[in-house]
């Protein structure tokens, strides 16, 4: 069945049966694979998008769903300031190590910034709680988006 | 094991368009004279436009080798960081075989920079030596007048990119032992403002990991595995499958271990795989329960052990606890556990177009598939080409012995008819069901003490699934049947114990077993570090005073005592906040010395908070100290997390656990701060990937002993055994 999506700006069409997780949407038919499969039950935050500037679990969101809405992946994170800051926090305190959770925490990271700007570790905990890294780089994390609330603030 | 590379002959070529400069090494007399178009692989690869490339001989999932290895090669050369750059090496177990395992390339045991120190350091002085008696060639100039500084050549009035000379110096005969740098002159190694070369691509991304391999034409395949482990497939029913579009077709493995699923796309394996109905035959399969399994453990305890591990007088143990004041008694208990590498394991196969076979794989111990690939398609090793790619966790998931996903990948392929690409997807529950796992292990202690509290007597029994024993690794690792993996951190502690007995017993196989991050120390630690909390504790003593009396008349004491003295100094050890209670632990694995302190708020009733980790590690001399503290911070977590709560528990041989939401993982508030400090040191550098664990799981406990009325969590995980966590 034919899907019209929006995917960082450009229009796509995909040919995928409804009820297709938008994850294997973005992954499998568009070939965009920084968005990563870690679970598929929306408990570890690899797969997170953001639907409309909302961070969402892309392995339950269904094709179906988010026809009309904007949907951004973390290839186009650089182009938003939030997201720009967000990178440039991330390298200058070396926040990965394996890095396949990092797109998920990066794009969580961009969704709590848009909210709160100034946010306590006890902010990021709660926000960031979705977001599993089995490398447990938590404490780099926690520090990337404080770094970054202030290189937005500069 | 040797470290040295003296005995190898450096080697250098120049690629038939001239203006590359490689340099590279070869097994005395492996080699002939460069051949081929690949003239000899090499660590180091220079251009004429002066890109530098670091030729990476282990995998990275994270512990840091591409950065690592690459300062080793900028810092003997002169280069700035951001004039190189790497590439995992191909594989070929003859040139980039890990010192420490023979001729055999992998990355394990916390090895990749201790076994590559040297060796890639001289590749790089080589490269400087060479480049330097180019240009002196070109300027008519002494050699000694020139150095390298930032990539270029300077020196006699005259200074020119690096570049410049790579044509020339291709021309020359490599140096037989080029001179290393002088260790004081270090700009990079050791240099804490060092960044990795991998952050970028790693939050763009850009970043490459199997799982995101797509190559045309490709088809995604999926094992249907049996519930319980050795179940055999026998015959299959496909008909629900067809209806899902994408599905191409099933067929069992030729080792009947599972079916495999084909179709067009990821969500249609996983709908397809869920759809098809098999056939087992589960007359060899594992049907005992986890109770069951710990019953044996625990029985083996009771018995008289196998194994007298250092072969001492078990009596002379026997008596000393007789005559002692008092005897501490514990049981302990470890679970099965996962390692759940966040990428879930894949892994693609192609023909290539002169009739060999590619494998793209986050590859651990590349001759592994290596050679089982070679014995599945039935050709020779070198048309078998393996890329690795990075790899998105392993944790020791990726490096099994028996190369066991590659393999399922290969007898995937094997049944089509390889016009396509295979590439095999596990699942999360696939991850967690289908695994290999650490190995549950009981241990029995008892102390003996005298009216002072001096330790007279230490009986240690020990009782477990070996993880060697049938793998090519026994040889190395199983002498006069003992299992070092299973007793290593217990029967060679550094402590000066007296009158000490270990004893060693093999249970059953329940399941696949391998290592997992700290392979025998993940439950050694925690036995002797709880063990020394309560002697201190009976004897009355402060136990980070009691652990040092026990630290003398060795480079491994002092080492250990040092990074004791430093933990609980940078920790405030005695001087917790109110309401605050900490513990300690200190552990040598894999040449490291590690001790941590952890500081908890509340009580195992009302709930414990962690509130603060501080380490000290002393690693030898630290090539990349900012990785050091990643490491640190890393392996604790990984500690941490799966003694609060993670066991693989099995129900008539099937795990019971799916996904993560019954394998909860460690999440950010788990730990409020973690706080590393290396230790200075000009010794050998030693592993960081591991060592960072095993301290951080006993810390924990005795921090909860000190905040909860001493109450010793002997089983894990802790959750289920009497702690609360806030
Ligand atoms: S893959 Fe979506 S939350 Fe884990
Ligand atoms: S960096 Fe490896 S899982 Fe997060």
């Amino acid at each position: 069945m034919a899907f019209s999506l929006k995917l960082n700006g450009t229009s796509h069409e995909v040919d995928v049966e409804p009820g297709t997780p938008l994850l294997w949407v973005i992954r499998d038919e568009l070939k965009m694979t920084g968005t990563k499969f870690g679970c598929g039950v929306a408990s570890c935050g690899a797969c997170t998008v953001h639907l409309d500037g909302q961070p969402v679990r892309s392995c339950q969101t269904y094709v179906e769903d988010v026809e009309g809405a904007e949907i951004t992946t973390i290839e186009a994170m650089s182009e938003t300031e939030i997201g720009a800051a967000v990178q440039q926090a991330w390298v200058e305190l070396d926040v990965v190590q394996c890095g396949y959770c990092q797109s998920g925490q990066i794009m969580s990271a961009v969704g709590l910034l848009s909210e709160n700007p100034k946010p306590t570790a006890e902010d990021i905990d709660a926000y960031m709680y979705g977001n599993a890294c089995r490398c447990a780089t938590y404490q780099r994390i926690r520090a990337g988006i404080q770094r970054a609330a202030e290189i937005l603030e500069a | 094991m040797t470290l040295d590379t003296t005995r190898r002959s450096f080697l250098k070529g120049a690629a038939a368009a001239g203006a590359v400069l490689f340099i590279g090494a070869r097994p005395d007399g492996a080699l002939a004279a460069a051949g081929e178009s690949t003239a000899f692989n090499p660590f180091v690869k220079i251009a004429s436009d002066g890109t530098v490339t670091a030729i990476v001989k282990h995998v990275e999932f994270g512990q840091g080798p591409a950065t690592g290895l690459s300062t080793l090669i900028a810092e003997e050369i002169g280069l700035r960081m951001d004039q190189i750059t790497y590439d995992f090496a191909p594989s070929n177990a003859e040139v980039y075989n890990n010192f420490a395992f023979g001729p055999f390339q992998g990355t394990g045991g916390s090895t990749a920079m201790a076994n590559s120190f040297q060796q890639y350091r001289t590749a790089g002085a080589a490269a400087r030596e060479m480049l330097i008696a180019a240009a002196a060639q070109s300027w008519g100039v002494d050699a000694s007048e020139l150095s390298i500084e930032e990539g270029v050549v300077t020196g006699a009035g005259q200074s020119a990119p690096i570049g410049e000379f790579v044509a020339v110096a291709a021309t020359l005969d490599a140096p037989e032992t080029p001179a290393l740098k002088d260790p004081a002159t270090f700009k990079l190694i050791g240099n804490p403002d060092i960044r990795r070369l991998d952050s970028a691509i790693k939050g763009d991304g850009s970043a490459m990991f199997a799982m995101d391999l797509h190559l045309p034409n490709q088809m995604v395949a999926m094992i249907k595995r049996p519930e319980q482990r050795g179940g055999l497939a026998t015959g299959f029913d496909d008909s629900a499958a067809q209806e899902v579009k994408g599905y191409i077709m099933s067929a069992v493995l030729p080792n009947s271990a599972g079916v495999a699923v084909y179709a067009e796309s990821t969500w249609a394996a996983m709908q397809a795989r869920d759809a098809v109905e098999v056939e087992w035959d589960l007359s060899a399969a594992e049907t005992r329960s986890s109770d069951e399994i710990e019953a044996e453990i625990r029985a083996a305890l009771d018995a008289e052990p196998t194994y007298n591990v250092n072969k001492s007088d078990q009596a002379a143990t026997q008596a000393l606890l007789n005559g002692a004041d008092q005897v501490l008694e514990q049981s302990f208990y470890f679970p099965l556990l996962a390692h759940a590498p966040m990428e879930p394991l894949n892994c693609t196969i192609e023909a290539t177009e002169d009739g060999g076979i590619r494998l793209h794989d986050g590859c651990q111990l590349p001759t592994g598939p290596h050679m089982a690939l070679s014995q599945i398609f039935e050709l020779p090793m070198e048309k078998i080409e393996i890329k690795t790619m990075l790899a998105g966790g392993s944790f020791g998931r990726r490096a099994t012995p028996d190369a066991d996903y590659q393999v399922e990948a290969a007898l995937a392929f094997v049944v089509t008819d390889r016009s396509r690409p295979v590439k095999l997807v596990w699942s999360r529950e696939d991850d967690l069901r289908s695994g290999y796992y650490r190995p549950a292990f009981g241990h029995k202690v008892k102390v003996g003490l005298d009216a002072d509290g001096r330790i007279v007597g230490w009986d240690h029994r020990i009782a477990g699934q070996s993880i060697m024993k049938g793998t090519a690794f026994e040889p190395m690792l199983v002498h006069d049947g003992v299992d070092h993996s299973s007793v290593e951190g217990a029967s060679d502690t550094p402590y000066q114990i007296p009158g000490a007995f270990f004893g060693l017993t093999d249970t059953e196989k329940a399941t696949s077993t391998l290592w997992w991050r700290s392979v025998g120390h993940t439950h050694t630690a925690y036995v002797m570090e709880v063990m020394m909390d309560m002697a201190a504790k009976a004897a009355g003593q402060d136990p980070v005073a009691y652990r040092l009396s026990y630290l003398t008349g060795g480079a491994d004491q002092d080492r250990l005592a040092g990074v004791l003295k430093l933990a609980t100094e940078k920790a405030g050890w005695g001087s917790a906040p109110a309401g605050h209670a900490q513990g300690v632990a200190v552990h040598k694995s894999f040449g490291s010395y590690v001790a941590e302190v952890v500081e908890v708020s509340g009580s195992a009733e009302d709930g414990v908070r962690i509130e603060k980790i501080t380490c000290a590690v002393d690693c030898g001399l630290p090539v990349n100290p900012d990785v050091i503290k990643a490491q640190m911070e890393g392996g604790i977590g990984y500690g941490i997390g799966h003694v609060m709560r993670d066991r693989i528990t099995l129900t008539g041989g099937a795990v019971d656990q799916y996904n993560f939401p019954d394998y909860e993982p460690l999440r950010i508030g788990d730990i409020a701060a973690i706080d590393v400090h290396i230790v200075p040191s000009a010794e050998a550098p030693t592993g960081v990937g591991e060592p960072g664990t095993p301290p951080a799981a006993p810390a924990l406990a005795n921090a909860i002993a000190a905040a909860s009325d001493d109450l010793r969590v002997s089983s894990l995980p802790m959750d289920e055994n009497g702690v609360a966590f806030a």
